[in-house]
């Protein structure tokens, strides 16, 4: 209530608007000037986005897929099954392959050991495996000739595909003039499909690119990352509940804090390190497998988890606390009654995008011998594996022309696991969201 | 520095100017101090809450009445760095008593807030909380006839009966008090704390608010903090004047608004202080 009722005088009204409008014009320039310098920011990072998946896609779609031959094959019993009781091991020391190249020979007839030694190359080395396979699957087909779909060899996959020139100097190629007069013929008698790959899906590591495939690494993936969640997740979500509702404010709370966010911040591969020290050193856990891999990455996540659980906790609005406290809910019963259900998004996309982070990472899995070539596709957590990224990491660094497609190929199933992973996520999200 | 004689012969020391005294104590508050870190909010404040009173304490902004109101059912634990020393007992206990669990003083003294904070749950379900939490009732029917009679008493019944389930936010700013209301009735308290109930509705609904706590009146003693000197005076006995973190002055509320003993209690009653 103010008693000073006296009347200072101001600028004149008629002045101020002027000297107001002859600013508006220098005003609303920069606004101009900072929305352009947005809008080309923006386009800059779109571009290099597109720039991205235009060349993954270019080199990754090829990547799915490959070229087949399709050759008659005497499935003869004898020589497939020498010990005659249809088991695995029976099949697999057969003469499946012996019976494929003859298949092939009936097509392009080699004269000579040299040829035949040129057509030797032109089929995949697992094409004997497949017959075994087939015959295993289904015992039936023994003694009968049949149509069988073989993966050709990534250098003859390279030369259909382009890569591997006709014109280049004989010496200068990977394969030869004899070889190339064999491929022709095949493609003549229309024996050559270009289909989607058997294999990147559903094969597992190789050094042949016409085989590898990602299913190992993949399960792998999987398998780690469900590691990496039941660890952290719980603990997480139990720390950030302690840390907001339960924790007294004093030094020790202030220094864990602190802790905890330095630790959102810290070098992923020192986390591999630590892993690489306390699991295997320490508790003599083996290397290599999703359960080590699994227990770093999920420490990797937890400060994210903390982080973003917290923020999610404490965004909930004290008045639903001063409501439940009012009541007299207890301080258990406000937070999981109240908080938790309120929070539980947010949590979860702290917790997804954690994951997410995890499920790229390769440095601390390096570390604790997630590297390794492991051609069996695991089966527990407690079996050697490697991952998604780990898989393109070691794919990018073979010498196979075709390698370089089944990099980007991997890729792309990354990313599709990865944009699954935030697809649940928001569908989570908004379905436990209270919009009310 | 008046000493008045306390009702078991002990001295008791305040500046307080009129009877702090109730006939028929539910709560009395003696020398209360509250402290937010190093700051005294409430300086030496002594009260008495009657049964099935309504008492309204007013003050202009910052002068530590919610801070007051709140050490009865003991939410200021919940602020970090807020310290209460005195005493406070309700029915013989110190309810700041260690061995006092806030969990049952919290379900004999119900609160309703400044800001209507239903639940984000259904309308059902923010009346039934209560009782769920505290196991007041053993059957779904029981449970069922709580909601009912508690949405009654607190005026809202008629209004949302078809629609128990839909969720309490969805509420006008009125009914959601009322529902708060409701939510704090429905566990039996015997004393119902209101923190500015109405400050933030519109005056229709206000009246609505009103015309409930002079009906709920009858049955619980009531706390209201308001900054409405017309809400004071319509709807409380008494009326208890702070200023400062100081009980100014308190006694019947016809006497405080027609004549206030003390200067700043008249200036403020006037408009002057505000």
């Amino acid at each position: 209530m103010s008693n000073n009722n006296k009347n200072y005088t101001l600028m004149d009204a008629k002045k101020a608007e002027e000297i107001v409008r002859s600013n508006v014009k220098k005003r609303r320039r920069k606004d101009i000037v900072l929305k352009s310098i947005g809008q080309f920011a923006i386009f800059v990072a779109l571009s290099f986005l597109v720039f991205l998946f235009v060349s993954i896609f270019a080199k990754g779609i090829p990547g799915f897929f490959q070229h087949y031959v399709t050759l008659e094959v005497n499935l003869d019993q004898k020589r497939l099954d020498p010990k005659g009781d249809l088991s695995a091991d029976s099949l697999y020391s057969g003469d499946a392959r012996k019976l494929v190249l003859e298949a092939l020979y009936k097509e392009i007839n080699p004269k000579g050991r040299k040829q035949k030694k040129a057509a030797k190359k032109i089929l995949s080395s697992n094409a004997e495996i497949r017959v075994a396979q087939m015959v295993l699957e289904n015992p039936s087909l023994l003694g009968k000739t049949i149509p069988i779909t073989f993966a050709l060899d990534d250098d003859i996959d390279s030369f259909l595909r382009g890569y591997i020139k006709r014109d280049t100097p004989e010496s200068d190629r990977r394969i030869n003039n004899t070889v190339i007069k064999f491929v022709d013929v095949l493609v003549e008698k229309n024996l050559v499909d270009y289909k989607f790959s058997d294999y990147i899906l559903s094969g597992s590591a190789s050094r042949s690119p016409e085989i590898a495939g990602v299913k190992g690494a993949l399960i792998g993936s999987i398998l780690t990352l469900f590691v990496c969640f039941i660890l952290s997740f719980p603990i997480g979500v139990a720390t950030a509940i302690y840390l907001e509702g339960f924790a007294p404010k004093n030094r020790i709370t202030e220094i864990i804090e602190i802790n905890i966010n330095n630790l959102a911040a810290v070098p992923s591969v020192v986390f591999g390190i630590l892993g690489l020290a306390i699991f295997i050193g320490v508790f003599g856990m083996p290397r290599s497998i999703p359960l080590v891999g699994g227990m770093v990455l999920g420490i990797m996540t937890l400060p994210t988890i903390i982080i973003s659980s917290r923020a999610a906790i404490s965004a909930v609005p004290p008045s639903i606390l001063d409501a439940a406290y009012g009541v007299g809910a207890s301080k258990l019963q406000t937070m999981f009654h109240h908080v938790i259900p309120l929070a539980i998004p947010g949590m979860l996309t702290g917790t997804i995008i954690g994951m997410a982070r995890a499920l790229g990472e390769t440095a601390p899995l390096l570390m604790i011998g997630m590297v390794a070539f492991i051609v069996d596709i695991p089966n527990s957590i407690q079996e050697p594996a490697t991952v998604l990224p780990v898989q393109i990491f070691m794919w990018a660094d073979f010498a196979e022309r075709m390698f370089v497609n089944k990099t980007s190929s991997a890729t792309i199933i990354l990313l599709v696991f990865l944009i699954l992973m935030n697809g649940i996520a928001i569908f989570l999200r908004n379905k436990l969201e209270r919009r009310w | 520095m008046v000493i008045m004689n306390y009702s078991n012969n002990m001295k008791l020391e305040t500046k307080t100017i009129g009877n702090i005294f109730a006939d028929n104590p539910k709560i009395t508050s003696r020398n209360v101090n509250v402290f937010y870190h190093d700051k005294q909010a409430i300086n030496n404040v002594s009260l008495d809450v009657g049964s099935k009173e309504i008492i309204s304490l007013i003050g202009p902004s910052g002068c530590g009445k919610s801070t007051f109101l709140r050490c009865f059912n003991r939410m200021n634990d919940t602020i970090d760095g807020c310290k209460v020393e005195g005493n406070i007992v309700l029915d013989d206990q110190d309810i700041y008593h260690p061995s006092v669990d806030v969990v049952p003083l919290r379900a004999k003294i119900g609160m309703v807030f400044q800001k209507p904070n239903p639940f984000p749950k259904s309308i059902y379900d923010n009346v039934a909380y209560g009782p769920k939490i505290h196991g007041l009732a053993s059957t779904k029917d029981e449970l069922d006839s709580i909601v009912e009679l508690s949405l009654k008493n607190a005026g809202l019944w008629n209004e949302v009966k078809d629609r128990l389930q839909s969720p309490g936010t969805g509420l006008s700013g009125g009914q959601q008090q009322r529902l708060c209301i409701a939510r704090a009735i429905a566990v039996s308290p015997e004393i119902i704390l209101m923190d500015e109930p109405c400050s933030a509705l519109d005056p229709i609904a206000t009246a609505k608010i009103e015309e409930l706590i002079h009906q709920l009146g009858k049955n619980y003693s009531i706390v209201i903090v308001t900054h409405s000197m017309q809400q004071a005076a319509r709807v409380s006995q008494r009326t208890a004047y702070f200023h400062l973190g100081e009980l100014i002055e308190v006694g019947l509320t016809k006497q405080i608004f027609t004549t206030p003993q003390d200067k700043q209690t008249e200036a403020y009653i006037s408009g002057r202080i505000g």
